[in-house]
């Protein structure tokens, strides 16, 4: 029985999603440039702000990096904080990522998935945050537009929670989402702000010898962003690889909270597995092929194929445990990576699945597919294919081809 | 000087634990100011100009004050004084 | 409009009995001329007052983990974002007292940063941030270099000088490029109030940095700061060399009110005075950074450093208002 009564059926594009989700969690300034695929995020969002419906303060920054250094300000004076970015944008606030993680700060960001240049391509891959893993950012990435909303609605909670204090980076797969209607349930107005609550602040103890509340205030008076020299960046550091322990942890609790509110969970809200308990070929998937690899799976299952799949939701903080358990019974495993890692024999989803397994009990073979760079689409037939090579490999015992690109004119 | 936090112990997101007051520069100079308190007319010139903020006003005094703790000898106060009352010496206070 | 024709009236004992906002305990240079600076401008606040900066010399001197020296708020994130992240601060603040969540007072902003958070790196979100009209005082503390990574050409290195990018060779003598005149880009946003300033003239200094907090909108000051260390020059005539570069022309001193530029009286006892402009020898001579001009081979370009001081205070005057 969900809490929520007044749930509401919409239909909205991802971007539209977003934008309704950041608009009913009291968000107090929005910083942000636009690029193709977010811009309707941040038109959505202007025109909230235009008609009064939000009491945000919306600034229209001059460049993206300008963007999330308003972000991390305005977050480090108190207020909760909302960006989106892509690309490009995300890449030129490369050095700001580090930043606001660094200082701490629980920004939202939600990242419309794109291709880097060059060549220039506006459409639909994940190589923009998969560059930016490690910054310190948690990094949730969705299946469809319902859980782009759902998931920014719950990023605040997870953020901002006081063992976390941390920033979080939603992805939804340009134009694939970004731009697609989907029906969306919304919660009501005084639901969703329910559930993200106000900004809690943690207390900091400042040079004044005080334990106060974490902003700038002048009541208050606290340094931010020191410089820290060779005897205390690393202490630092490790501090914000416990946050990411604790991230796990939250991000679990937020999804079951959201569910007993909404009816809506993913997986345990790091890792969605589907019909994989006895699946003995799999693959791993990260963003909106994990959909269609679901209609896939389902067809196999009918064939009388022992396949599975397993959604990785939460790609930062990577879920060690939730991994390993959910794959625990695959024999062949095929992970997708829509983005490359120049050099690295293999993509970024490949290389973390590929060492999570390394210490587990079973071996599976696990194979890498990049797919989908610069927003190529990836047919049924194709994916089905992928699961082919897997039986294949089962029959055999051999791994033919360890790194296959799907879709490339070789 | 007190023995170096743990990670676990210091505030998040380097807030800075402890004021600048604990932290005397005054060992860093080789020349030291030396007054000819008969020359000071009280103008603050030296008060205004000190970059390290060494040289205060104590109204409850009615005297400047000189702290040698953190005075670092640039000799700016004995360059700008109008009446010459500063000079820099090699000898320590 | 905010009117900013009100003076500040102050004696030398109430600035000195103020409490220093900006401490003791800094690591910068003996003679740091933008230390004096800081020191100075924060004598100038009037009320709860926060601090953003950007990466340099006042930045790490004053904020090496676990001692700060700022005794208000005080943000540093990156090197080009000091008017972006007051661009944040300001809007939290007008939502937060808005949702009850901020104390409903006025709270000052001031961005600082040094030349090559300004002229360079800085210009971008300084511009920005200017066009939007956010409520903050941007200063700038211009030692006219990369100091803090050592002495490296900044837009605001002067012609002439020796930097480590523009080192005094055979064949190229030190920087070949002019100043950017970055007051005069700052004044063409239509800004409320841009003035200059030199620490010297101490109290012109407090009183520009009064009148830009005044202001209800963004407002910039343009402050002279000179680093013995880059110069080469001795720390003891830091003071004398902000005192040299107003008397010879090199940085005068003016604020504009609306678009309205008048001289300010040190630079003002000049106009008046033809006669008591110094030659710019006087001001560079001392400086080890010039120290290669004074040689047959390059008197050139000590003549083209006058030839272009004077242009430029020429061309000063002729936009100069009377009062």
């Amino acid at each position: 029985m969900t809490k929520a009564m007044n749930q509401q059926r919409t239909a909205l594009n991802g971007d539209e999603a977003v934008a309704y989700a950041a608009k009913q969690s009291d968000v107090d300034v929005v910083a942000a440039f636009p690029i193709t695929p977010q811009t309707i995020i941040v038109e959505k969002f202007s025109e909230y702000v235009a008609n009064g419906e939000v009491q945000t303060e919306f600034v229209c920054t001059e460049s993206e990096h300008s963007a999330l250094a308003a972000c991390l300000a305005a977050s480090a004076t108190g207020a909760r904080t909302f960006t989106a970015s892509a690309s490009a944008g995300l890449a030129l606030m490369h050095e700001m990522l580090f930043v606001a993680s660094g200082c701490r700060a629980p920004i939202v960001m939600a990242i419309a998935n794109r291709a880097l240049s060059a060549p220039l391509n506006i459409h639909g891959d994940q190589s923009d945050s998969m560059a930016e893993r490690d910054s310190g950012w948690v990094q949730i990435y969705v299946e469809n537009a319902q859980e782009a909303y759902d998931s920014i609605i719950q990023a605040f909670r997870i953020a901002e929670d006081v063992g976390v204090s941390l920033p979080v980076i939603v992805g939804l797969d340009g134009f694939t989402l970004s731009h697609t209607l989907e029906n969306v349930t919304v919660l009501s107005d005084d639901d969703a702000l329910k559930f993200v609550g106000t900004r809690q602040l943690p207390n900091v103890l400042t040079h004044e010898g005080k334990s106060v509340p974490f902003k700038l205030d002048p009541e208050n008076p606290m340094t931010m962003g020191p410089i820290a020299l060779t005897n205390y960046y690393f202490e630092f550091k490790r501090q914000q690889e416990e946050a990411m322990k604790n991230a796990l942890e939250m991000i679990q609790k937020v999804n079951v909270e959201y569910a007993e509110l909404t009816g809506r969970s993913y997986g345990n809200g790091l890792v969605e597995p589907y019909r994989l308990e006895d699946a003995e070929v799999a693959v791993v998937c990260v963003g909106s092929t994990s959909g269609t690899l679901k209609t896939i799976v389902d067809a196999l299952r009918q064939d009388g194929v022992k396949a599975g799949l397993l959604r990785l939701r939460t790609f930062r903080p990577l879920p060690v445990e939730a991994l390993r358990s959910a794959l625990q019974n695959v024999k062949a495993l095929a992970v997708m990576d829509k983005s490359m890692s120049f050099g690295g024999n293999g993509g970024a989803v490949y290389h973390e699945v590929r060492h999570v397994l390394y210490d587990a009990e079973a071996h599976p073979a696990v194979v890498n597919y990049i797919y989908g760079l610069g927003g190529r689409d990836s047919s049924p037939r194709e994916l089905r294919r992928v699961y082919e090579d897997l039986l294949r490999i089962l029959k055999s015992g051999r791994v033919e081809k360890q790194i296959t690109y799907l879709g490339l004119r070789e | 000087m007190s023995r170096e936090k743990s990670w676990k112990e210091i505030a998040p997101a380097g807030v800075c634990s402890k004021s600048s007051v604990g932290f005397m520069t005054g060992d860093w100079k080789t020349y030291t100011p030396v007054r000819d308190l008969e020359k000071c007319t009280l103008c603050l010139t030296c008060v205004m100009f000190c970059p390290d903020g060494a040289i205060r006003w104590r109204p409850d005094l009615g005297k400047i004050e000189f702290d040698y703790e953190f005075c670092k000898g640039c000799g700016i106060c004995a360059n700008e004084c109008p009446t010459k009352a500063i000079k820099m010496s090699l000898e320590q206070e | 409009m905010t009117n900013v024709s009100q003076e500040w009236k102050f004696t030398s004992k109430e600035i000195a009995e103020k409490p220093d906002l900006f401490l003791s305990g800094h690591r910068a240079c003996a003679g740091c001329g933008p230390a004096t600076v800081l020191r100075l401008i924060m004598k100038a606040t009037r009320g709860p007052t926060i601090v953003t900066e950007a990466t340099g010399c006042m930045e790490v001197v004053s904020s090496i983990y676990p001692y700060t020296s700022w005794a208000l708020p005080w943000l540093h994130t990156a090197f080009e974002t000091a008017a972006a992240n007051a661009s944040g601060i300001e809007a939290a603040l007008k939502v937060m007292r808005k949702k009850g969540r901020a104390k409903d007072e006025h709270v000052d902003i001031i961005a600082l940063a040094g030349d090559g958070g300004t002229y360079d790196i800085g210009l971008q979100a300084l511009s920005g941030a200017v066009e939007r009209g956010h409520d903050f005082l941007f200063v700038l503390y211009d030692n006219e270099g990369y100091m803090n990574t050592g002495i490296q050409r900044s837009g605001g290195t002067p012609m002439g000088a020796a930097t480590t990018t523009t080192p005094a060779g055979k064949v190229i003598p030190g920087k070949v490029e002019a100043k950017k005149p970055i007051a005069e880009i700052m004044l063409a946003h239509d800004m409320e109030y841009v003035a200059t300033a030199s620490a010297y003239y101490w109290r012109d200094l407090l009183t520009k940095v009064r009148k830009g907090l005044e202001v209800e909108g963004p407002a910039f000051l343009h402050v002279f700061a000179p680093c013995p260390r880059g110069w080469r020059s001795d720390p003891a005539k830091t003071l004398e060399y902000s005192k040299l570069a107003v008397e010879s022309c090199v940085f005068p001193v003016w604020e504009a009110v609306n678009g309205k530029r008048t001289l300010s009286t040190p630079s003002k006892l000049i106009a008046l005075a033809p006669k008591k402009k110094k030659p710019v020898d006087e001001y560079l001579e001392g400086q080890g950074r010039f120290r290669h001009l004074f040689t047959p081979q390059n008197k050139h370009v000590l003549d083209e450093i006058q030839r272009l001081t004077d242009e430029r205070w020429e061309r000063l005057l002729e936009k100069c208002v009377e009062p």
